[in-house]
C-alpha cells in the first residue's frame, strides 16, 4: 500500500487509457449492430452481489454467467463476506482499476458507494445495478427484480385461485414502516377492490421480519377471525413463521397462506401441502438479465434512456423505462411442481 | 431463633400473639401466628398469587371476547406453548438477578445455540437429538462460564460484562450465519415434532419449562447453594465477610442462565423451524422484564423463579390477548413496558412500606 501516493496516478492514467481505448472500440461495434465479435467477445462483466455465500446470488451470479457465456464474454464474480455498505468499494476500484466493461452490482446502500461507482463510469466501466438499487445518477440503468404493481397483482391472483374467488383474508406485513411492504399493501388493497368484490381484507397484522413475532401474530389473526379463509404475507420471514405455524395447528388444510418467499424456506411447508403456492422473482432470471443489460450497456446498444430496447437472450426484448429502470418481469409462482428446480 | 409452632395437637398457639399486635407479629416474628393463619397471610401477601390472578383475569376476559382462546384445542395449546421458552429464560435471568446481577447476554446466546442446533443437524447428518440438546445446553453453559469468570474475577458490573458479550456473542452467530438461515426442511421431521409434540393436552416444550422451573425452584429454596445466592444478593459484602464461597455462587448463576438460554435456543430451532441471525433478538430484555414483573428485585436477594415464570407467562399472554381486543400494535408495546414500570414502582413501594413499619415495630416499646 506504501507504494501507492507514487504509482497511482500512473496505474489510473494507464486504466483510463485503455478503458478509453476499450470503450471506442466498443463503441464502434454497437455502431454496427449484432457483430459477433464486439458484441462481446472482449467483453469482461464483474459480477458484484452484496455478499458472498448467499445462496440468493449464487443463484443470480448463475444467470448472470449463463448469458455471458451466451454472449461470449468474461464472467468474474467479487464481492464482500458481509452485506455491509462500505465492503463494495474497494471491489468496485479494483474493477475500475482492471478497466472492466461492466460491472453488475446488487447495491448494500443507496448512496455509500455513488462515488465510487461514479469513478468507475468516469474511467468507462458500465455500471449496471440489480436487485437492489442505487441512486439512479451512480449507474446506467438498475434491472428491478419486480414491479411493485406485478408483486400485488401476483399475490392478489395467488390467493383469490387459491380460495376459489371469495372469503376473509388478512395480510401478514414486516414491519409497519416499511416501505415496500406498505406500498405492495396499498395496491393489493386497490386491486381487491376493483377486480375481487368477494374478497374481504379483514385484517393488517406485523410481525416485524422476525421469525418469533411473525409466529405470534399469526397465531393471534387466526384466533381473532374465526372465518379467515387465507394469509398473504408479502415477506420472507413472515411466510415462512406463518407457513410453520399453520403447518401444525388445526388450520392446516383450513386456512390458505401465500405471499412472497424462498424456495428453501418455503419447501417443507409446499411438501406437506401447508402452501400451494407462493411467488417471488427468480433471481437466475434477474441475473441473467442483467448480464445482458450490461452488454447491451458496455457495447453502445443502449444508454439508458426510456424508451431504449435491447435483446436479452432467452428472456426476449426489453424496454428502458424511466429513469433507467429495466423490469424484468411479474414475479415467479413457486408450487410443488418447480420448487425442487431451486436452491436459494 | 426461637422456634414455636402450632403442632398438630396443640388448639392453642404457645405464644397467643395480642390481637392488637397482629400486624406486628406477621412483622417481626410470622413463626408466632397459627399455621392457617400464617399460610393465608403469606398467600395475600405474595406477589406469585398476585400475579397469578392477573393471569387469570386476562385468560378470563379474553376468553368472554373470543371462545376460541380458551375453550379450543388449538387455543388451549397456544396458552401453555407461547409462554414456554421465555419461562426457561426468566428463570435463568432470574437466579442470576437474585445474586445481584444481571444477564443482558442471553438473547445472544439463545440466537448461538439455536443457529448450532441447526448447523449440527446440516452437518452432521443423522446426530441423535439427544446429543443435540446435550451439546446446546452445555455450549450455553460455556458462554455463561464466560460471563460468570469475567464477573466474578474482573471486578467489573454484570450489566458491563454482560452488555459486552450479549454484542461480542451475536456478532459471532451474525459472522456465523451471514444472512444464512436454518429452514425447517433441513432439520429432521421427529425434531420439528418434538417442538409441537402433546403428552395428554399438555405440549411437551412447556413440559420442559415446568420441569426446569421446579428444578430451579427447588434449588434455590432448599438447598444450600440456592440460599446463599439470596444471601449474596442481599448483602454481597456480608455474604464475603461471612465466607460463603461468593465466586463460586455468581459463577454457578451464570452457568445456570447460560445453560437455560442453550436450553432455550435448541427449544427455539423446535418450535419455529427456522433460525437467523437475528433470533431472540431483546429476548434479555423480556427475561428480566418478565423476572422484574414476578417480584424479582432488580437489586438481588429476594423474589422467586415461580415469580419469574408467571411474570413470562403474563407478558406472553398479554401479547397474545392484546390483538384479540383489537389494540393497536403501538399500544401492545406500551402496554408491556407500563407493567414493568408498575410492577417496579409496586415493589418500591412495598419496600418502603414495610421498612416503614419495621422501623415503627423497633421503636415502639415492646
Amino acid at each position: 500500500m506504501t507504494h501507492h501516493p507514487v504509482q497511482r496516478p500512473g496505474a489510473l492514467a494507464a486504466v483510463g487509457l485503455s478503458a478509453a481505448l476499450m470503450l471506442s472500440a466498443c463503441g464502434g461495434g454497437g455502431e454496427d449492430g449484432g457483430n459477433g465479435d464486439a458484441g462481446g467477445e472482449d467483453l469482461s462483466i464483474t459480477f458484484l452481489p452484496k455478499n458472498l455465500g448467499n445462496p440468493y446470488f449464487d443463484t443470480s451470479n448463475a444467470g448472470g454467467e449463463e448469458a455471458v457465456d451466451e454472449f461470449g464474454g468474461t464472467f468474474s464474480e467479487v464481492g464482500p463476506q458481509e452485506a455491509t455498505p462500505d465492503g463494495q468499494v474497494q471491489y468496485i476500484n479494483t474493477a475500475a482499476q482492471q478497466g472492466e466493461d461492466a460491472l453488475v452490482v446488487s447495491a448494500n446502500d443507496p448512496s455509500a458507494i455513488c462515488d465510487a461507482l461514479n469513478e468507475a463510469r468516469e474511467v468507462g466501466v458500465a455500471v449496471v445495478t440489480f436487485d437492489s438499487d442505487t441512486n439512479p445518477e451512480c449507474r446506467d440503468v438498475f434491472v428491478n427484480q419486480a414491479s411493485a404493481e406485478g408483486i400485488a397483482q401476483t399475490q392478489v391472483e395467488l390467493v383469490a385461485e387459491q380460495i376459489g374467488g371469495s372469503g376473509q383474508i388478512a395480510i401478514l406485513s414486516a414491519a409497519a414502516n416499511a416501505t415496500n411492504q406498505n406500498h405492495w399493501i396499498e395496491l393489493m388493497e386497490a386491486e381487491l377492490e376493483a377486480n375481487y368484490p368477494e374478497i374481504e381484507l379483514v385484517d393488517i397484522v406485523y410481525g416485524d421480519d422476525d421469525d418469533q413475532r411473525s409466529f405470534d401474530q399469526t397465531a393471534a389473526l387466526l384466533q381473532t377471525h374465526s372465518d379467515l379463509d387465507a394469509i398473504v404475507s408479502p415477506t420472507t420471514v413472515g411466510i415462512a413463521a406463518a407457513a410453520r405455524y399453520i403447518s401444525d395447528s388445526a388450520y392446516a388444510g383450513e386456512v390458505a397462506l401465500t405471499g412472497l418467499g424462498t424456495p428453501n424456506q418455503m419447501r417443507e411447508y409446499v411438501e406437506d401441502g401447508t402452501v400451494e403456492a407462493f411467488a417471488l422473482w427468480n433471481p437466475e432470471d434477474l441475473g441473467y438479465l442483467a448480464a445482458w443489460a450490461a452488454h447491451a450497456v458496455a457495447t453502445g446498444q443502449i444508454e439508458g434512456e426510456e424508451g431504449d430496447t435491447f435483446e436479452a437472450g432467452r428472456l426476449g426484448e426489453y424496454t428502458v423505462g424511466a429513469e433507467g429502470e429495466i423490469i424484468l418481469d411479474d414475479p415467479f409462482v413457486f408450487d410443488a411442481e418447480n420448487i425442487d428446480d431451486f436452491d436459494f | 431463633m426461637t422456634v414455636s409452632r402450632s403442632g398438630p395437637g396443640g388448639e392453642e398457639p404457645r405464644v397467643p400473639a395480642p390481637a392488637s399486635g397482629s400486624r406486628t407479629a406477621s412483622l417481626v416474628a410470622p413463626s408466632r401466628m397459627r399455621s392457617a393463619q400464617r399460610l393465608v397471610h403469606s398467600l395475600l401477601a405474595s406477589r406469585e398469587v398476585a400475579i397469578v390472578a392477573v393471569i387469570l383475569a386476562v385468560v378470563v376476559t379474553a376468553t368472554a371476547m373470543n371462545q376460541t382462546f380458551l375453550f379450543s384445542a388449538q387455543g388451549w395449546r397456544d396458552l401453555l406453548l407461547t409462554p414456554s421458552l421465555l419461562m426457561v429464560l426468566a428463570v435463568g435471568s432470574a437466579i442470576v438477578i437474585i445474586t445481584r446481577n444481571v444477564d443482558l447476554s442471553v438473547g445472544s446466546v439463545l440466537a448461538i445455540t439455536a443457529y448450532m442446533t441447526g448447523r449440527l443437524f446440516i452437518d452432521l447428518p443423522g446426530i441423535p437429538i439427544a446429543a443435540v440438546v446435550v451439546i446446546g445446553v452445555a455450549a450455553g453453559a460455556g458462554l455463561g462460564l464466560i460471563n460468570g469468570l469475567l464477573v466474578a474475577f474482573g471486578k467489573v458490573p454484570a450489566l458491563v460484562v454482560t452488555l459486552g458479550t450479549m454484542y461480542i456473542y451475536r456478532g459471532i452467530v451474525l459472522t456465523w450465519a451471514g444472512s444464512d438461515r436454518i429452514n425447517a426442511s433441513d432439520m429432521p421431521g421427529e425434531f420439528l415434532r418434538l417442538g409441537t409434540l402433546q403428552i395428554g393436552s399438555i405440549p411437551l416444550l412447556t413440559l420442559v419449562a415446568v420441569a426446569v422451573l421446579l428444578g430451579a425452584a427447588y434449588y434455590l429454596s432448599s438447598c444450600r447453594g440456592g440460599r446463599q445466592m439470596y444471601a449474596i444478593g442481599s448483602n454481597p459484602e456480608a455474604a464475603v465477610l461471612y465466607g460463603l464461597p461468593v465466586t463460586r455462587r455468581v459463577i454457578s448463576a451464570f452457568i445456570a442462565s447460560g445453560a437455560l438460554a442453550g436450553l432455550a435456543g435448541v427449544m427455539y430451532a423446535a418450535r419455529y423451524g427456522t433460525v437467523s441471525a437475528g433470533a431472540g433478538t431483546a429476548w434479555e430484555l423480556q427475561a428480566i422484564g418478565a423476572a422484574v414483573i414476578g417480584g424479582v428485585a432488580i437489586f438481588g436477594g429476594s423474589g422467586t423463579v415461580w415469580g419469574a415464570a408467571f411474570g413470562a407467562v403474563l407478558l406472553m399472554t398479554i401479547n397474545r390477548t392484546l390483538p384479540i381486543m383489537g389494540v393497536p400494535d403501538f399500544w401492545q408495546r406500551a402496554v408491556v413496558g407500563a407493567l414493568i414500570i408498575a410492577a417496579i414502582v409496586l415493589d418500591r413501594w412495598l419496600a418502603a412500606r414495610q421498612r416503614r413499619r419495621l422501623e415503627q415495630v423497633r421503636e415502639a416499646p415492646e
